[in-house]
């Protein structure tokens, strides 16, 4: 099939970028969009011009790393699917795309479609752990968990950290991002000790880092590759109300 | 070279614990005078630098990705070993021991793999503590099921997501210490050079992958933790970034590199579709515990699956190794693929795939049930391929997978290379020649929660550590060798990206040094490496500049060292006049077509020494001792 590409081209972090169009002929419907995106590139080089740059490791849908908005969706048309493991197949011979990487304040743009993503880091870094220093652990089966309670701790778990329920939220609100990783201990008794302060602390670093507030739009819960639910959200709501209106630290 | 591995003497079972006796101790109040830089932020270098920060020790941790969380690790989904024995189905430390030695044909150090059956019960133990939320049954207590040919269960698992879930824990940790301030975290960065002052390895040289600036780091002692070299083969399971880089350059300052040419093979993987092709997805091996794996009977039956037979069909692993069938270990499970293939039985457009099949578990268990065990892998493989696997058999094929082969390391995991710690996929010490499913989570998180701290403050209580700068000649001078490389691959202005000899480079591996391997292929491989590495330098083309992120230039300086390294493999290869697990010389098989070792002449590690850009490397061997199993044919009929 043949295609129309409109490429964000920025070259550093302070370039105004633009827009730029690639005529994408010739792509197989069997391709990955991200193999698209190599044969493009390949082409380009050998006309002496700079492939697109664009973050990308696994290419399995589960390292997190890729991260493009097609048409202005993250990661896409194909619900519950990262860009990597989006097909050609979804697309029509003469469509035209535009291609662009996540926007959001707290994710400066690095390069093209690359973009800075360590506020997440540091939204974990204050709380989204157990305090479980290596030799402390007790036998793994003295701390029976129910399979229900476990499998809810694992479908929060399971956000790969990727940016599109920012990227996707018009005001880029971090909410299902943080909500993952405070369900997922909330449904552990691990977690429980220190669930005052993680809740706390991870609201008070996403708000520092300049993501916004939730206003209930759900755009997050419809891109997210690993669909996560927004249940998530609402339970970091009530954990944050618990922390703050009850007396003492955990 | 000292090849010493350091092994204490005593009993096996008793070994660890006197080591651990006799290893000198810091001071608590001490610790934080030593800086220890960790290069690799997956399972093996993020559960040691946060442990290590745990400790006391002050810690730089490095990583290619944009955040630690995203090492390739991440992408492992089948599960993790361990001999808890919760099933009550006969495991013990001895048999997780026995079954790693017995699967890696006897290539292996047994105190080492003792030492990983016996650290590996406390893994879970500390990753359920951080919040790994593992499979578990109904009562709340762990699931456990079997997985890549253990006839027990004692793999432990979190859905399709092991690896990811494993490594989140791990990350959470490290996050924690980069929260207290006792490991700086450095994303984006990767190792150029490792800085060898007075005999010791004492830092680093890195490239900001933002900025393009070059950095010395100077330490008491450095950690690599920087996975395998599959990517060699350019198509592979690995994650597109994974390089041998930093183990090479480490190489080239003095650190053996052994076993380079064990590398696996793995059974289960999507087939290539076409030239565009960036990566092949391995399809869980779990999946063989209910589908059966066939190809037609006939050569060149151009029938769709559903059209053939019952008794048209080979169920070649059932047919081959009726006690294991169609969980045979990975290397005689890719082989045969293989070898049905050649025979032209193979299925699909290219020949090159054979059928997955699960109309029998589907018949015997309802869909309902293979939907909860396979649902997302059923789903995954739907994604990639347009077929939807409950109605037809899926397809697979081999591919690259794990390397066994890494930097030589003592019973401590130091290198050859004094103060030079190597832990993870990136060493080479308790797989032997073929690895278990489901063993290198294990052997990467033994390695750093629960050995490197140990192992490498007995280095840092008894070396003799001078003071060292950054301006010293040492890191100049390796500082301006990188930045040197840089400035040549920007001048080259050649014809050729980066990736299409990439591609070439791994179509040559996979010919001559792949699942089969021959004299001739070898010899010849030998010579169209050097020839591509020529190539290669006269006629890359790297676009842009070294000051700025540069996808090109960093594609073309991993290459580089894959250019060298390959050489490496081959001779290695080529050297090994046997088969043993995923080394399979062809003109060393059985009659039955089995892998035919030569324990007389190769019970040994092969550890090669480098010795400059155009001399050969020197072999050197570390015998391999056998006290507590007796070496015998594996033999899975
Ligand atoms: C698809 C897949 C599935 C798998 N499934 C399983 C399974 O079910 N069970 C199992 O036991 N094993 C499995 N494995 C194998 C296992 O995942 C790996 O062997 C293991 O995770 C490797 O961990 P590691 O910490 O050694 O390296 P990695 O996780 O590869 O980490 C390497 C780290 O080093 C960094 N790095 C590398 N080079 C440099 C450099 N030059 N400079 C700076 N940083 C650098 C990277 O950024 C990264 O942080 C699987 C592997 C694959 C590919
Ligand atoms: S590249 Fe890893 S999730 Fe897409």
């Amino acid at each position: 099939m043949n295609l129309n590409l409109r490429v964000w081209r920025q070259s550093n972090a302070t370039d105004p970028g633009k827009l730029v169009d690639y005529p994408a002929p010739d792509i197989s419907e069997h391709m990955s969009f991200l193999e698209m995106l190599d044969v493009v590139n390949e082409r380009l080089i050998v006309k002496d011009e700079q492939p697109i740059a664009f973050d990308h490791d696994c290419r399995e849908g589960i390292c997190g790393m890729c991260s493009l908005m097609i048409n202005g969706i993250a990661h896409g048309p194909e619900k519950g699917t990262t860009v990597c493991q989006l097909h050609m197949r979804h697309f029509k011979d003469g469509d035209t795309l535009v291609i662009e990487p996540w926007r959001a304040r707290a994710f400066p743009v690095v390069r093209d479609l690359v973009v800075d993503r360590s506020s997440f880091d540091r939204i974990m870094q204050v709380g989204g752990f157990v305090s479980a220093n290596t030799g402390n652990a007790p036998d793994g089966n003295a701390i029976p968990i129910s399979k229900v309670e476990a499998d809810l701790a694992m479908d929060a778990a399971a956000c790969i950290g990727c940016g599109a329920c920012v990227a996707s939220c018009k005001n880029a609100s971090a909410m299902l991002f943080v909500g993952a990783k405070v369900s997922q201990f909330l449904h552990l008794p691990q977690g429980h000790p220190e669930r005052k302060s993680r809740a706390s602390n991870m609201v008070a670093a996403m708000d520092h880092e300049g993501f916004g507030n939730c206003t209930n739009q759900y755009e997050c819960e419809a891109v997210c590759p690993k669909e996560i639910s927004v249940s998530v959200i609402s339970e970091l709501n009530r954990e944050y109300t618990r922390a703050t209106l009850t007396s003492g630290s955990d | 070279m000292n090849l010493d591995a350091n092994i204490p003497s005593g009993p096996l079972e008793q070994k660890w614990d006197k080591h651990r006796f006799d290893l000198k101790l810091i001071n608590p109040a001490n610790k934080r005078k030593f800086k220890v830089l960790v290069v690799g932020s997956g399972l093996a270098g993020g559960s040691a630098a946060s442990t290590l920060a745990e400790l006391g020790y002050e810690v730089d941790c490095f990583c290619f990705q944009d955040s630690p969380r995203r090492a390739h690790s991440i992408a492992a989904q089948g599960g993790i070993n361990a001999a808890k024995n919760y099933p009550n189905d006969g495991d013990s430390v001895f048999r997780l021991f026995y079954d790693t030695i017995k699967g890696g044909d006897f290539r292996s150090r047994e105190a080492n793999v003792y030492r990983l059956a016996q650290v590996s019960a406390s893994i879970i133990d500390q990753c359920v503590a951080q919040g790994v939320p593992f499979a578990r049954e109904y009562g709340g207590y762990l699931a456990n099921r079997s997985f890549g040919g253990a006839q027990v269960s004692r793999t432990f698992y979190a859905r399709g997501q092991t690896g990811q879930q494993l490594l989140l824990g791990c990350y959470a940790a490290l996050s924690r210490q980069i929260g207290l301030g006792k490991v700086r975290m450095f994303p984006r960065t990767e190792l150029l050079d490792i800085v060898v002052v007075d005999g010791q390895a004492r830092g680093i040289v890195t490239r900001n992958l933002v900025s393009g600036k070059v950095e010395p780091h100077v330490a008491d002692a450095v950690v690599l933790a920087t996975g395998g070299y599959s990517t060699v083969f350019f198509l592979s399971t690995n994650a597109m970034a994974c390089n041998v880089t930093a183990t090479y350059r480490a190489h080239r300052k003095g650190a053996a590199f052994a076993n380079p040419c064990y590398t696996q093979i793995h059974p289960t993987c999507i087939p290539v579709s076409g030239d565009y092709q960036s990566k092949l997805t391995l399809m869980s091996e779990s999946l063989r515990n209910d589908g059966r794996i066939w190809v037609p009977s006939k050569n060149g039956d151009q029938r769709t699956a559903n059209q053939i037979a019952e008794n048209e069909r080979d169920y070649y692993l059932e047919r081959k190794y009726p006690s294991f069938g169609n969980l045979a270990p990975r290397d005689i499970a890719s082989r045969s693929a293989k070898e049905a293939c050649d025979a032209g039985r193979g299925v699909g457009e290219s020949g090159q795939g054979v059928y997955l099949d699960f109309k029998d578990a589907i018949g015997r268990l309802g869909e309902d049930t293979i939907r909860q065990r396979y649902g997302n892998l059923f789903h995954m493989y739907e994604k990639i391929t347009g077929d939807n696997p409950y109605q037809v058999p899926m397809r697979i094929y081999p591919a690259p997978h794990y390397t066994m082969g890494g930097l030589w390391v003592d019973y401590n995991l130091m290198s050859s290379l004094p103060g030079l710690f190597v832990i993870g996929e990136a060493n080479f010490s308790d797989h032997g020649a073929n690895r278990l499913g489901a063993s290198a989570l294990m052997q990467g998180l033994a390695d750093g929660y629960f050995v490197l701290p140990y192992t490498i403050g007995n280095y840092l209580a008894s070396a003799k550590l001078g003071s060292v700068s950054g301006s010293s000649s040492e890191f100049t001078g390796a500082t301006k060798g990188v930045e040197d490389q840089t400035k040549k691959l920007l001048s080259i202005n050649g014809k050729r990206s980066p990736d299409s000899i990439h591609k070439e480079l791994g179509r040559i591996m996979w010919e001559k040094c792949g699942m089969g391997r021959t004299e001739a292929g070898l010899k010849e491989a030998l010579k169209i490496i050097p020839a591509l590495r020529e190539e290669f330098w006269n006629n890359v083309s790297v676009l842009g500049t070294g000051s700025e992120l540069n996808i090109m230039l960093e594609k073309a300086g991993r290459l580089a060292d894959f250019l060298e390294f390959a050489e490496l493999m081959c001779r290695d290869a080529l050297e090994r006049n046997e088969s043993c697990g995923g080394h399979f010389r062809e003109d060393h098989q059985t009659d039955e077509g089995e892998a035919k070792r030569n324990d007389d002449d190769y019970s040994h590690v092969s550890a090669w020494e480098y010795k400059g850009p155009d001399k050969n490397p020197i072999l050197h061997k570390e015998p391999l001792v056998f006290d507590n199993v007796k070496l015998a044919t594996r033999s899975y009929k």
